[in-house]
């Protein structure tokens, strides 16, 4: 059975088609080692007991018309479940129990996906570390004391210790892409607008995006491909023609125009990231693509815009849990005694601290200097995109500007924290696709990541730019087990 | 300046009011502006929420078409400019029957823009600027009075769209804003974007009032007072807060800038909260939502969909039927009683059926406190009853007999007329046989008549009616008791 852990998600689907294996025979074996890996705290809620019935269901009357028949999946515990707890890793909703379903996870469910837990994030999806959860940080399964990444870090960990063949998370500044190049793992954000954000927990409104996390780029396609569609329930759900991700997969990207920003050779980057980085234009090269110098001028605007804009959005979004309808409430003299011991108490410092600054970036007086300028900032931002996908097909840079780090080394030092997302929050402003791969190890043989940025909708050009890179990187992540006693 | 100016005197000191309203109008459709829940009035608490009106995680507002198109449609019946973008906003502030911790409205960019509003006063027509229409949600409601120890929230009302139509500061007296309100309920009626009913909060209005000496042209400060929900009280409003404002200025001390409320208990206004304590209530475009945009067909099909409004009624009213302005006014103001007069003479006589509509039918439906269209008596059965007038068949008296019975039973005035035997008499036969029994009982009449005392021809009228137990034909009894008594 050992194995079967072992496979990707591709190979599962395949092999339940085939009636090689059953449903039950993956879900038990997702279950039992998820079991067993209690230490790396993925997990907020297990429906394990569920999960079993599930598969049962699945095998007594399979479906292999099913994208996913019968294969287990455990989500990031921001996207609402039908009558499975969900907590955004926070307090304010320790026992928030959705009576509806996201669409994304809906459309998993649709094509045969069985849900066996929650996972462990940051809270409200705010952190770079797994470390602002209510219910504990996280643990790498690459190192003992390690952080996966955040905000989706407890989908990285889950994925790298193989909890589950695959997971979904969600990305507002890198919270995606930056625990899957901590974890060796792949991560893709689609465009602005491709997956529905409907029964998502709100961050950041105008920057969440839901996404794919696999072991390999084809596992992301496949995932991709179910996750995203028109969604009449979110208005920006945009009505494009999606293609099938997987099926068009190919490595013919001869005569590629692949761009290099000099702005993201930032200063004290370690020399291995920029040692990657000079490997990734090899490869690319390898494959017949050609490598093309190109200014993204604005980059360095871009992780204050973001401290902006997203702490606004956040503020506001997290206006309803005020302990009235749903949620913690503590008790209080009156109504404004009960809203404040309510926030206090049921959000974490992080959150505190975000909508205190999105507060202040609106507040009257300040807003055109903070709010506004961040907009048109934004906009500058968007515009340097434009300009050089005239001239270039995607964009390769580093995905973070260093490897994992352990846990607490950050924890006081926000700044040094929001500069993890340095490489990865400047896709979500302009609203564009980008796909993290594992491509390499540091001194530490922690794994390093490579992104890929694509034009608006252009996820199968980053899908296949990923794929070819991927086989020449050969990339094998490794881990002992050495969480499971 | 005429001399009927409304202006509050102190002192010797004349002022002049400077009003502008706010008026909240529900938008008339069947669900809310951002979901699909129904927006009946009076159903169960709490019954017409969906999950995006109680701000569940993850729920995001889309949307209602319908009510664009209304705000639209209110726009083009107020002469406005209709703007093809515009942007939905947060304003943020906490509440305990406002779920999602903000309103979304609209504020720099609304959907309408400039428009205007006509007035009928006695002195003449007076235009009122309307300086936009935007589209916003309302809030839930919070009852603090069925439980002692803690306040209920209802969200029924939570997202119902409502218009927030701005006037300029143009209204100068309490009866102008009288006024202002009917007509605009009036044309929104027409539209049917809103039903303008007061009692169950379709219509509310912040006022804001501000008073300065007479022939000064500076604005003096503003206090607003919020969410009034009758135009009595808005009138009591203006009136105790004018004359407060005159009071302080006369006394040498300034008008704060604040919001206040109306105390409908003790008809005064008292301060609510002052300009240093107001909200921010950080105003940011909306995230979820696209800014909304619409082309010029768009607003062409509605267009295509405007009826007939009170003023051009009301002209077509003076010039086609003759009407005076003052009827024309009265009959267009409201949608129903045009439609009501316009039915009745489709088959009667115009000036008959607008002196019964505004004179018998107005009485009868103010005795019993009704709408018109509630009447009890339907147009086609007071055109009958018209035409039995304007034919001869009955009096003018009978027919006041007749209306009484049909308010009772909506009836047949023919019916009731041959029920009751109420037929005018007009044969000249009958009608000299009755003048002449009249005349032979009452010989010493007939000689004191004939010797002068002309005033005794009423006194022979009225014999003859009452022989006739009232059907006679008055014109007739006239000519044949003329004809015997001079010749």
């Amino acid at each position: 059975m050992t194995n079967l852990i072992d496979l990707t998600l591709n190979d599962l689907v395949n092999k339940v088609k085939s009636k090689e294996i059953s449903s039950k025979e993956i879900t038990t074996a997702y279950i039992d080692r998820s079991k067993q890996s209690k230490k790396l705290n993925t997990y907020v809620e297990e429906t394990f007991d569920s999960a079993i019935k599930s598969s049962e269901k699945f095998d007594t009357n399979p479906d292999f018309k099913k994208k996913l028949p019968g294969i287990p999946l455990a989500v990031k515990d921001l996207f609402c479940t039908k009558n499975v707890k969900t907590t955004a890793s926070s307090k304010i909703l320790e026992n928030f129990i959705p009576s509806y379903e996201s669409t994304v996870t809906e459309n998993l469910w649709n094509e045969g996906a069985i849900l066996i837990g929650k996972l462990n994030c940051d809270e409200f999806a705010m952190g770079s570390s797994n470390e602002t959860s209510h219910f504990g940080n996280v643990i790498s399964p690459i190192d003992d004391n390690l952080v996966p990444g955040g905000s989706s870090g407890g989908s990285a960990s889950a994925l790298a210790a193989k909890l589950t063949p695959a997971t979904i998370g969600t990305d507002t500044g890198g919270s995606i892409r930056q625990p899957a190049s901590f974890t060796g793992t792949v991560g893709l954000k689609p465009t602005y607008g491709s997956c529905s954000r409907y029964g998502i927990v709100a961050f950041a409104s105008s920057l969440d995006q839901a996404g794919p996390m696999t072991k390999d780029v084809k596992d992301c396609a496949l995932l991709l491909e179910v996750m995203s569609s028109f969604d009449p329930k979110d208005s920006t759900s945009i009505n494009f023609k999606r293609p099938n991700y997987s099926s068009n997969l190919n490595k013919y990207i001869k005569g590629k125009k692949i761009g290099i920003p000099k702005e993201y050779r930032v200063d004290g980057m370690p020399f291995e990231i920029e040692k990657l980085w000079e490997k990734g234009k090899n490869y690319l090269k390898d494959c017949g693509a050609e490598i093309i110098d190109i200014s993204l001028p604005h980059t360095n605007y871009a992780l204050p815009t973001y401290y902006i804009v997203a702490p606004a959005e956040a503020s506001s979004n997290l206006a309803r849990y005020d302990g009235v309808k749903y949620g913690f409430r503590a008790e209080g003299e009156n109504l404004i005694d009960m809203y404040e011991k309510t926030r206090s108490q049921g959000f974490g410092d992080e959150v505190k601290r975000r909508i205190m600054i999105g507060t202040y970036v609106l507040s009257s007086g300040y807003y055109d200097a903070y709010y506004l300028k961040a907009q048109k900032v934004r906009k500058l931002i968007k515009n340097d995109f434009d300009n050089a996908f005239n001239k270039v097909d995607a964009i390769l840079t580093p995905s973070t500007p260093s490897s994992a780090f352990k846990v607490g080394d950050k924890k006081d030092d926000p700044v040094s924290m929001y500069l993890n997302d340095i490489f990865t929050v400047p896709v979500n402003l302009a609203g564009l696709p980008g796909i993290s791969i594992p491509a390499g190890l540091d001194k530490n043989n922690y794994p390093l990541g490579l992104q890929i940025i694509g034009k608006p909708f252009d996820e199968q050009g980053i899908l296949n730019i990923a794929y070819s890179m991927e086989e020449k990187i050969n990339f094998k992540l490794k881990t002992n087990d050495w969480w499971i006693k | 300046m005429s001399k009927d100016q409304y202006l509050i005197e102190k002192n010797g000191n004349k002022y002049e009011v400077i009003i502008g309203l706010e008026v909240h109008a529900q938008v008339l459709s069947e669900s809310k502006l951002f979901s699909s829940s129904a927006t009946k009035f009076g159903s169960e608490p709490n019954t017409q929420v969906s999950l995006v009106d109680a701000a569940f995680p993850g729920m995001l507002p889309v949307i209602n078409e319908f009510c664009v198109r209304q705000a639209v449609k209110t726009g083009i019946g107020l002469n406005a400019k209709i703007n093809k973008k515009s942007i939905f906003d947060r304003k943020n502030y906490f509440y305990a029957d406002l779920p999602q911790g903000y309103q979304i409205s609209q504020y720099k960019d609304p959907i309408v823009g400039e428009g205007t509003v006509v007035l009928d006063l006695p002195s003449g027509s007076k235009t009122i600027g309307i300086e936009r229409l935007h589209l916003e949600q309302d809030a839930g409601k919070s009852i603090h009075d069925i439980d002692p120890s803690s306040t209920l929230v209802d969200l029924n009302r939570s997202g119902v769209a409502l218009m927030e139509i701005v006037s300029k500061p143009d209204l100068r007296s309490p009866e102008e804003v009288n006024l202002y309100i009917k007509k605009l309920r009036s044309i929104m009626r027409y539209l049917g974007t809103c039903d303008g009913n007061m009692q169950e909060g379709s219509l509310r209005a912040d006022v804001n009032v501000s008073v300065r000496k007479l022939g000064t042209d500076k604005l003096g400060t503003r206090c607003e007072i919020k969410n009034v929900n009758s135009i009595k009280f808005m009138q009591m409003a203006i009136e105790y807060e004018a004359n407060r404002q005159v009071e302080l200025i006369e006394e040498g001390n300034a008008v704060d800038q604040e919001t206040r409320l109306f105390d409908t208990k003790k008809n005064q206004t008292r301060s609510m909260r002052s300009k240093e304590d107001a909200h921010d209530y950080r105003y940011f475009p909306d995230p979820d939502l696209l800014p909304l945009e619409f082309d010029d067909q768009f607003i062409e099909n509605i267009k295509k969909e405007i009826p007939e409004l009170p003023d051009q009624k009301k002209n077509r009213f003076i010039e086609k039927f003759k009407l005076s302005p003052y009827e024309a006014t009265i009959l267009v103001s409201d949608l129903d009683t045009s439609r009501f007069f316009e039915k009745v003479i489709e088959k009667s006589d115009i000036k008959l059926s607008a002196n019964w509509i505004t004179g018998e039918l107005f009485a009868l439906l103010n005795k019993n406190n009704l709408e018109i269209s509630e009447s009890p008596i339907s147009p086609e059965n007071l055109s009958k009853l018209i035409n039995l007038i304007s034919e001869g068949i009955i009096s003018g008296k009978i027919a006041k007999t007749i209306f009484e019975i049909m308010s009772k039973e909506n009836k047949d005035p023919n019916i009731i007329v041959e029920e009751k035997g109420l037929k005018q008499e007009s044969d000249p036969k009958a009608l000299e046989n009755l003048i002449q029994k009249v005349l032979r009982s009452n010989e010493d009449k007939v000689n004191e008549y004939k010797s002068g005392k002309d005033k005794l021809f009423g006194f022979f009228v009225g014999q003859v009616m009452k022989e006739s137990k009232g059907k006679g034909n008055p014109k007739m009894i006239n000519k044949i008791l003329k004809e015997k008594l001079n010749g």
